[in-house]
């Protein structure tokens, strides 16, 4: 499906840019050339902020976050096994996918534990390098309380992603 | 915002990694990283050119005016004195589509494009507005219809029915989105005031 879905589009676009009479060809170049300048712009922030994302991972302070959090955890009936899923998801892709991969080894995908790691994964996004990314590619400096809302989601998500399958398998 | 994220995530990271002794993880992480940012840049380069030539003609000809008018009534509810027929509007509506259908890699350059012209169309002036923190949320919360990767790992790991997660994804997207929503709307609300006189300082 998606594999029709992109060529189809950018076909489309450019015929109709035609019957409009649009410069496809120069258009496109301008275009290309405005976002290879923005491209560049954002490398030196992509650079600053993947470097804090990276030490923070790799220093174990995740895990020390996720210890802290399981009281809170069992409380709400959350899976222990996917408490590392939920603490990386917000921080890494990458990471979050080696994590699932992991959780679905040590348990069945079918099992409740799997199913809500298969729906925490997707149900949510990397919050903080979307943030990081989209902040850096812009001049914003003061993000005030974008974070908030963001987390508030990722939170939302992966209670959510609990009851449903509780509703939805049992 | 950036300042104190960057400092405390660099100096918590050389704490903790100290105290957890992974401080050469943490050595390996400082020097690779920059590197792995680079590899991420090239990777994205290609795809931000490619879709902004192709957005400036979608722009040029008038498509992004069509696709804009379906989004028009949910954007009316999400985001704030937005002009729907600006270059911005036009952004989000193809960054949004392109999550829909879970193509991220034509979303992400289109919404690094969409917060440029926000940006812009807003006079943002370094403080971000509300309209930008709406944007954001419906980035960072996931608006994918088909949960395709996480369902292609369930399939390789022997689910039976891989895609049976389908609905608990869909409804726990939409109940997520819309407690991020609710948080945003709130917070827009309230410091609406305290930006007021952010704004009146800048200028």
């Amino acid at each position: 499906m998606t594999d029709l879905i992109i060529p189809v589009f950018i076909a489309l676009v450019i015929l109709y840019g035609c019957l409009k009479k649009v410069k496809v060809f120069e258009e496109f170049t301008a275009g290309a050339k405005s976002n290879l300048r923005t491209g560049i712009e954002i490398l030196p922030t992509l650079i600053a902020m993947l470097t804090a994302i990276g030490m923070f991972k790799a220093s174990g302070a995740m895990d020390i976050i996720a210890d802290f959090l399981s009281p809170i955890t069992d409380f709400l009936g959350f899976p222990d096994e996917c408490l590392p899923l939920a603490v990386i998801r917000p921080v890494s892709g990458s990471g979050a996918l080696a994590v699932f991969e992991s959780i679905l080894e040590d348990v069945h995908p079918d099992s409740f534990a799997g199913r809500v790691a298969s729906v925490i994964l997707g149900s949510t996004e990397t919050t903080f390098y979307t943030i990081a990314l989209y902040c850096g590619a812009t001049n914003i400096r003061k993000t005030r309380h974008t974070l908030v809302p963001a987390l508030t989601a990722d939170f939302a998500g992966f209670i959510f992603s609990v009851l449903t399958v509780r509703l939805f398998f049992s | 915002m950036m300042n104190k994220f960057f400092a405390a995530a660099v100096i918590i990271s050389v704490i903790c990694g100290i105290v957890t002794g992974n401080i050469s993880a943490v050595a390996e992480a400082a020097l690779n990283s920059c590197v792995e940012a680079v590899e991420l840049f090239i990777y994205l380069i290609g795809g931000m050119c490619m879709w902004g030539g192709i957005m400036q003609i979608a722009e040029k000809s008038g498509v992004t005016e069509k696709v804009a008018v379906i989004f028009r009534p949910a954007a009316k509810l999400l985001f704030k004195n937005l002009d729907l027929d600006g270059t911005a509007f036009h952004a989000v509506c193809l960054n949004v589509t392109a999550n829909i259908l879970g193509l991220g890699n034509a979303a992400t350059p289109l919404g690094i494009e969409a917060m440029r012209a926000l940006e812009r169309e807003e006079k943002a002036n370094g403080i971000i507005t509300d309209n930008m923190i709406i944007f954001i949320l419906l980035n960072t919360s996931s608006l994918t219809l088909i949960p395709s990767t996480a369902a292609s790992l369930r399939l390789k790991h022997g689910a039976q029915f891989p895609m049976d997660i389908l609905t608990c994804v869909l409804v726990t997207s939409v109940l997520a989105l819309l407690s991020g929503l609710i948080a945003a709307k709130a917070l827009n609300c309230t410091s609406a005031l305290s930006c007021g006189k952010l704004k009146e300082v800048t200028d």
